[in-house]
């Protein structure tokens, strides 16, 4: 090695100087919630590597095999050795249930942070023109993230996973005319499936699901360097411009401590707190099933859309030939309208408002009170639903009754959205109105003493209906509220 | 890197066709440019610490990973390593380096003469073409047989069509025997207890082989019409695989008084499933009354055979398992 000037060597080597420059001056608002999306990419990062580990170890293989091993509760007993690998590396890998642990927090905090992104970009209006394909590929990138987390703990083939494999089973049954055939071919016959099925699951989870998500997450990015960052209207911040904090130095800095931050929270929850005990309840088998099984929490709402489900089949008239299967409604046809939904709504947005222009500073969520009512209304549907996979531990926890809740979930399904919706707006508007900060508090009323010894409000000037921004608040009332 | 680069250029490309800021009120002209030089010796000396406390704690777990992998110790000092880089980087970022506000111009929309010429390159590619729509419609054809080709291999995946998802090993004289491969007889079920039995000689992992014992008494009995005899001693074996989801039917509720005031759902003793909590009524031939299943579970009709050990009568009622388009045709 020459003792070569770095930057000559990437100029003349791998980017032009110019370049170069442009990346190192890339501008980054300024915002905690603009993290988000860097936390969801971070936590692919440790997924991937902590994935990877994992790998080595795991057999993807149903073939029945017997367990030896310091556990004495499943020491001895039969199993596939798919669990069997499992066990040895949370029982004989140096590292393997810390690895293994942090692996699954890390699926937990990756659907979070997404989700929360994607809450974020919804109610700031950061899905609008031009940035209308980004969010359509976050969507994509939630609806490829939760079956493979799904997938990633059914491969364990303990109890609990092969519940959750036996109602995928089922759910993919219940597809309409395809789906009998369609899924004992995948599972290579009915359930518990061929021996193949976990090399299946496993090719779809290491390598097919990760990279489908490695190069949306790319384009998502690379749209969003086109575009650059939106920003919160402020001083200086304009349409045409991003005000922040260039990438380099300060900025790389901060977020390359971000992914360190994320990499410690993964790996201390991995060490220190519990997540999904593979050795409690023993292999599966077709004919065992315990109480109190739940999934984790981004399929709980699946769980929970199958179980206030009504029971019915559609059936040809004499009841001898089923059309569609129950679990088609909450298990596949929910979720679809869901993401369909999301992907939808853009354009949807678009049409109604009929606007065609250009976004770049982002909405405060009272800005737009029917936008954020409307998603305030549907996130308070998916909290319903999701409270329906908790129904059992409500049970246990509070006693109330299951039929009972069941009737109050089908019930709030429809009701508690429209409630949402209309106590959003009506909050959004008083916002609006006043421009207080719920979070900061009131700022209160200016009042000025006068030299006659009487009380004068000076601040009680009307403030504009429509105004959009920080920026539009009078200035005394600015000073109140930072 | 290349991918970014490559847009960056793009950017670049496209810079000239910008056009004007589009608004601009007072308070927005305002230049919020600045830069900062904030380091101090203080902060400095505190990376250092935080990043040579971080390589300790990595090397230690190196070591203890050797010496004394426990879960515990392991997470906490290679998760306390990059807790300490995490705080080393945020000061560095926050405290050590130029702390600056820039200013960015938007490149979007690019538009103008670029866009037309960009347009107009497109509708030259297919200059002199006079048969496009049929060409489209071939190019279909060898979409769909491409496709179609890509996508038939799965056949081989499973087995034949023709195979039944629903196949089950009950036969009329299957012995019925426990999970161990024991005969199960008339006397090994009381009032109120429930037992799994299989098929002897089938796989106890197919899903259509076990079946829920229970026995109930024989006079409160309403079984639906045809099935007279199926419940011997008020025995009653159903298909343990839930219609709805496939889960195990493994939960069983006896009441043991009667109910004060009619419920909402049947009183009587009745299957749950602890998945869905679908639950079927096993004094009625198991129907659904509550839950998302959408049909009962299949009956095995059973007899006591020599010895009292269980045996079936018969096949089982119905199709075995979740449903599909397509079940139900009763089993011949």
């Amino acid at each position: 090695m020459s003792s070569e000037d770095p930057v000559r060597f990437v100029d003349e080597r791998l980017l032009e100087a110019s370049t170069l420059k442009k990346v190192l001056r890339y501008v980054f608002p300024d915002h905690w919630s603009f993290m988000l999306g860097e936390l969801a990419l971070y936590s692919f990062v440790f997924l991937v590597l902590s994935g990877t580990y994992l790998a080595f170890f795991y057999t993807p293989d149903s073939a029945l095999t017997t367990w030896q091993g310091p556990y004495e509760p499943l020491n001895g007993q039969r199993m596939t050795a798919a669990y069997a690998s499992v066990l040895d590396i949370v029982f004989k890998t140096p590292g393997g249930n810390l690895v293994r642990q942090a692996h699954h927090w890390a699926a937990n905090l990756f659907l979070f942070s997404i989700v929360v992104h994607a809450c974020r970009a919804f109610f700031t209006g950061a899905f609008r023109k031009p940035r209308e394909p980004i969010w359509m590929i976050g969507v994509l990138l939630v609806g490829l993230a939760m079956p493979e987390g799904y997938l990633g703990y059914s491969m364990i083939d303990d109890l609990l996973s092969g519940m959750g494999v036996a109602i995928g089973y089922a759910v993919g049954l219940s597809l309409p005319l395809i789906g009998g055939p369609l899924t004992v071919l995948f599972f290579g016959g009915p359930l518990p499936g061929a021996d193949v099925l976990f090399s299946r699951f496993f090719i779809l989870h290491v390598f097919v699901i990760p990279v489908l998500i490695a190069v949306l997450i790319g384009l998502h990015l690379a749209l969003i360097v086109r575009a650059h960052h939106t920003q919160f209207p402020g001083p200086g911040r304009k349409e045409g411009n991003t005000v922040g904090s260039p990438l380099w130095p300060a900025y790389a800095l901060r977020s390359m401590g971000l992914f360190a931050a994320t990499c410690a929270i993964l790996l201390l929850g991995g060490g220190l707190i519990q997540i999904n005990p593979v050795w409690e309840w023993g292999p599966y088998h077709p004919y065992l099933s315990f109480n109190g099984a739940q999934p984790d929490w981004y399929v709980g709402w699946l769980i929970g859309a199958l179980r206030i489900m009504p029971g019915f089949d559609v059936q040809v008239p004499g009841g001898d030939h089923t059309l569609v299967p129950n679990p088609f409604w909450g298990g596949a046809l929910f979720p679809m309208l869901v993401l369909g939904g999301l992907l939808a709504y853009p354009w949807l947005e678009q049409r109604l408002r009929r606007d065609g222009a250009m976004h770049h500073l982002l909405d405060r969520p009272r800005d737009s009170p029917r936008r954020t009512a409307l998603g305030a209304a549907a996130l308070a549907n998916l909290v319903t639903v999701e409270l329906g996979g908790l129904t059992d531990r409500v049970f246990l926890a509070l006693s109330i009754d299951y039929v009972a809740q069941i009737w109050i979930l089908r019930v709030a399904f429809f009701v508690v959205p429209v409630i949402a919706y209309l106590i959003t707006v009506r909050i959004c508007r008083e916002l609006k109105r006043r421009e207080i900060h719920p979070l900061r508090g009131a700022p209160g009323t200016v009042v000025q003493r006068t030299p006659e010894g009487g009380f004068r409000v000076i601040d009680a000037a009307p403030f504009e209906e429509n105004g959009s921004s920080e920026a539009r608040v009078p200035e005394a009332k600015r000073r109140t509220l930072r | 890197m290349r991918f970014l680069t490559r847009l960056l250029f793009l950017i670049g490309a496209l810079r000239a066709g910008r056009p004007a800021a589009s608004q601009s009120d007072g308070e927005r002209d305002v230049d919020p440019r600045e830069r900062e030089i904030v380091s101090t010796p203080r902060a400095e000396w505190a990376l250092v610490v935080l990043l040579i406390g971080a390589g300790l704690l990595a090397g230690a777990f190196a070591v203890l990973i050797a010496a004394w992998p426990n879960t515990q110790i392991l997470g906490g000092t290679l998760g306390g390593a990059f807790l300490l880089l995490a705080a080393a980087l945020i000061l560095a970022g926050k405290r050590v380096v130029p702390q600056e506000v820039a200013v960015e111009e938007r490149t979007i929309p690019a538009g103008g003469r670029a866009r037309d010429e960009a347009r107009e390159l497109v509708t030259d590619g297919v200059e002199g073409v006079t048969r496009r729509k049929l060409i489209v419609a071939a190019a279909g054809v060898t979409g769909c047989g491409l496709l179609g080709a890509a996508a038939l291999p799965i056949t081989a995946w499973g087995p034949s069509a023709a195979q039944r998802i629903d196949s089950s090993p009950w036969r009329a004289g299957s012995v019925v025997v426990d999970e161990r491969g024991e005969h199960i007889t008339a006397d090994d079920i009381e009032l109120g207890s429930w037992l799994t039995g299989f098929p002897e000689g089938a796989s106890v992992e197919d899903i259509g082989s076990p079946v829920v014992i229970v026995r109930v008494d024989p006079t409160t009995l309403d079984l639906p019409a045809g099935r007279e005899g199926w419940a011997p001693e008020g025995l009653l074996a159903y298909s343990k695989i839930c219609t709805h989801a496939g889960c195990a039917v493994s939960m069983y509720r006896y009441p043991l008084f009667k109910p004060r005031a009619p419920g909402p759902y049947a009183p009587g003793p009745a299957l749950v499933c602890p998945c869905h909590f679908s639950t079927f009524d096993v004094q009625r031939g198991a129907p659904v009354v509550f839950g998302p299943a959408g049909r009962p579970l299949p009956q095995l009709p059973l007899r006591i055979g020599a010895g009292r050990r269980l045996e079936a009568a018969g096949p089982m009622s119905g199709s075995v398992g979740p449903a599909w388009w397509g079940v139900k045709r009763p089993l011949t």
